[in-house]
């Protein structure tokens, strides 16, 4: 006491940052509106509107489920925002709006509240959503495209029926330009403007929210996979790889989804294995699968692995040296 | 003539982890000032590490200032001088920054400041008369630990090869070792000369900071006039990050070698000491004079006029803080040390002990952050110099046993802080971690 106040008294250390989860959450936000801008560009206000209504749904969703659940009101952590724009970039532009919030209801209430909450879920929320979407309504989630652009056309409501992906699959159709694949392809909401994408990606590496390591990682094995294959296959191996990286959910993946905290290993090594792990899978269903897209499956599949990678990667404590650890095992098995 | 000799160079490990933190280094050009000596001193029984001391002086005695006034039989202990010259006015209780309470001696002044007659230069020349004179001049470790000097230069001859010098200062605000090298880099240099001949360890490395770019100045010229070989002294410029004066930080910093977990820097061969302490033992050898006062940093957006104090031993923060300006607002929290490591006090009726180093007044509410829930965003280990994983720690505390909590290296803990301070979700780690320690400590007191 001094001057008859009352002073604090609390555990060191008396400094803290001030990064809070609600400001991390703002920066991903701000990283994802570049690509936000694009969508709105290429497929016209309905993608504002897609995106509107994932939000919205998400933010409801989160407040009523903890609300339900009797546990603090966790809105304002922004969390629920940032599912929804993932959400509704996994979403083509063209989906009714219910299936949207359908979405956002499998995301916020079965993925992320039911298991606990924010850094709690094991698989990424969005993620799971788009899953459960595309299963439940493969019409209207694989095959209903708009034509990018074409909002401002003559025919407003033009449909294209494929993805370059499924170009590139099934060989039928006309690939378009490389260049204009960078910057608007037929796709997701979010995954149509790569460029976009990469300059998030850049903005989340320079506020130090994410480190390079996962999308340098993933983006690297798909391209070896794909390069492999073109050479194998007998065509042009930096086309193909150049298509195969722009196309689909890729890059979306790479920097916005598999970078998840909750969902991704923490340690170096660990996000190295579960990068590869991811590029691998994707590559593999790309490649040899039925369907014609596999980051959403390889994200979730890899995600399922976290825990384990997260124990076979645990850093050793300062000081401890690789064989002491070792020996100590063999004594615990020997005593056991 | 050969060349000279001592050189600066820079680290040789390089440390994973650490956060950095703003320095707030805003008393760097302050230079120490001697505080006048105060109306009366409570000198605890327990300003070190080890057992407590037993007071030698009765209610009503005389002393004079370096007057012994309390020792111990134990091996770790050291030994208590009066810091002013007065009467003994009680010998009572009183509650310490860190929750223990301690016996402690309350001297009243006779504004005299008279030195006890009995001192006089040690004698300082062989390995035993060293430490012998250590003990006797109550030195502690001054970085903040406060171990007795004495037990940690007594190791077996030829086990140890290097003498790591701590000036790193890395906790914000605290300038006192700063200004130490500045103000008496000769000193410094004499002190380690004294360690490096009597205890025979053939290499020195001082280690600064690189935001402290006139103490490595002032050190380097010295130690370039011992003129030695090269090589014997050597001055190393640091990363400033936090927690770069740590131990085993900066042991590897300073030597590559990694201190393991339960063991001593002895183990490593290495002794490390604080710059003030290495100071000390120089003027101790000239003056005989026992550890009865020490510098402080004073700082903190509550108080008036930042300063470096040199202030007696027991004198009373709120003393302190009073020849400061006093406060400028309202205090609404006073740490005794750093903002990273340092306690907060409820009180300024408390005495400065031996190890304290800085007096922080803050008149922010801000300090204490909104807990929110774990986001796993992997911070917290990836800022630990220990390399641990204070997240999974705190998630497996409830559950856990001991055994679970030591295999995931909680012992190997150092509270730094660091975890909590880059935590975005405003987590209670540093106490996290104490209380997965007291659960080993609890499990192993019952299995052994």
């Amino acid at each position: 006491m001094v001057d008859g106040r009352l002073l604090t008294a609390s555990a060191s250390p008396h400094f803290r940052t001030r990064d809070t989860t609600t400001l991390i959450m703002l920066d991903v936000i701000l990283a994802l509106v570049p690509a936000l801008v694009a969508s709105v560009v290429i497929f016209g206000w309905r993608a504002l509107a897609v995106t509107g209504v994932c939000v919205a749904c998400c933010v409801l969703f989160e407040y009523l489920s903890r609300r339900v659940m009797r546990r603090a009101n966790t809105i304002g952590d922004l969390s629920a925002v940032v599912t929804g724009i993932i959400l509704a970039f996994n979403l083509p532009s063209t989906i009714p709006f219910w299936m949207a919030g359908f979405g956002s209801l499998v995301a916020i209430v079965v993925v992320k509240q039911m298991f606990g909450g924010i850094g709690e879920n094991f698989v990424n929320p969005a993620l799971l959503g788009r899953i459960v979407l595309m299963v439940s309504f493969p019409k209207a989630m694989l095959a209903n495209w708009a034509t990018p652009f074409a909002w401002r056309g003559a025919a407003p409501d033009a449909i294209t029926s494929a993805t370059p992906l499924a170009i590139l699959k099934s060989g039928e159709g006309d690939m378009p330009a490389l260049l204009s694949m960078c910057f608007a392809k037929a796709g997701c909401l979010g995954e149509v403007c790569g460029a976009a994408l990469v300059l998030g990606g850049i903005y989340l590496v320079v506020r130090r929210v994410i480190t390079p390591v996962i999308p340098l990682c993933y983006v690297g094995t798909v391209a070896v996979c794909m390069f492999l294959r073109a050479l194998t296959a007998g065509e042009d191996p930096l086309t193909f790889t150049a298509y195969e990286l722009l196309s689909g959910g890729l890059l979306l993946g790479a920097i916005f989804m598999a970078t998840d905290y909750a969902t991704s290993p923490t340690s170096t090594s660990g996000k190295v294995i579960f990068a590869v792990g991811c590029g691998l899978l994707t590559s593999l269903i790309r490649l040899f699968g039925n369907m014609s897209e596999g980051v959403s499956f390889s994200i979730i599949l890899m995600n399922i692995l976290v825990p384990h990678i997260d124990a076979l990667t645990a850093p050793r404590p300062f000081g401890v040296t690789r064989e002491k650890r070792k020996c100590k095992k063999d004594g615990e098995e020997a005593a056991a | 003539m050969s060349k000279p000799l001592s050189d600066v160079r820079s680290a040789v490990g390089k440390v994973r982890g650490g956060v950095r933190v703003l320095h707030h280094k805003n008393t760097a050009q302050c230079p120490i000032v001697r505080v006048p000596a105060p109306q009366q001193v409570v000198l605890p029984m327990q300003m070190h590490i080890g057992k407590p001391c037993a007071p030698i002086v009765k209610v009503g005695d005389a002393v004079s200032v370096g007057q012994c006034i309390a020792d111990s039989a134990e091996y770790v202990s050291a030994p208590i001088h009066a810091s002013i010259s007065g009467v003994v006015k009680g010998i009572g209780n009183i509650t310490l920054p860190n929750g223990r309470v301690s016996q402690a001696v309350t001297i009243e002044s006779d504004g005299e400041m008279r030195p006890f007659e009995g001192l006089h230069p040690p004698k300082m020349d062989t390995r035993e008369s060293l430490i012998e004179a250590v003990r006797a001049s109550g030195l502690v470790g001054l970085g903040g630990a406060g171990f007795p000097s004495h037990v940690k230069i007594a190791f077996k001859p030829g086990t140890i090869d290097t003498l790591i010098v701590n000036a790193a200062e890395c906790e914000p605000y605290i300038t006192v070792d700063d200004r130490e090298c500045i103000e008496n880099a000769w000193n410094v240099l004499s002190g380690v000369n004294i360690l490096r001949i009597l205890l025979q360890i053939p290499k020195v490395v001082i280690c600064v900071e690189k935001n402290k770019p006139q103490a490595i100045r002032a050190l380097s010229d010295v130690a370039r006039g011992l003129e030695l070989e090269k090589g014997v002294v050597t001055v190393m410029r640091l990363n400033s990050i936090y927690p770069q004066g740590a131990e085993k930080v900066m042991i590897y910093s300073a030597t590559g070698r990694r201190v393991p977990p339960g063991k001593l820097p002895s183990d490593v061969g290495c002794l490390v000491m604080n710059v003030a302490s290495v100071a000390f033992i120089a003027r101790y050898a000239q003056t005989g004079k026992p550890l009865v006062s020490r510098s402080l940093t004073v700082d903190g957006s509550a108080i008036c006029e930042p300063k470096n104090v040199r202030v007696p031993v027991g004198m009373q923060v709120g003393e302190v803080i009073d020849f400061c300006g006093g406060f400028k607002s309202a205090p609404h929290k006073i740490i005794t040390g750093g903002p990273m490591m340092g306690l907060a006090v409820i009180s300024t009726d408390i005495p400065v002990l031996k190890q304290n180093n800085a007096i922080l007044a803050f008149s922010e509410a801000d300090s204490l952050k909104k807990e929110t829930d774990c986001i796993n965003c992997g911070r917290c280990a990836a800022t630990c110099p220990m390399h641990l994983q204070p997240g999974s720690i705190a998630r497996v505390l409830r559950a856990a046993d001991a055994d679970t909590l030591s295999g995931m290296g909680a012992m190997v803990c150092m509270e730094c802080g660091s975890c909590a301070f880059a935590c975005p979700a405003g987590k209670p780690l540093v106490q996290t971690m104490r209380l997965a320690k007291t659960i080993i400590r609890e499990g192993a007191a019952r299995n052994g």
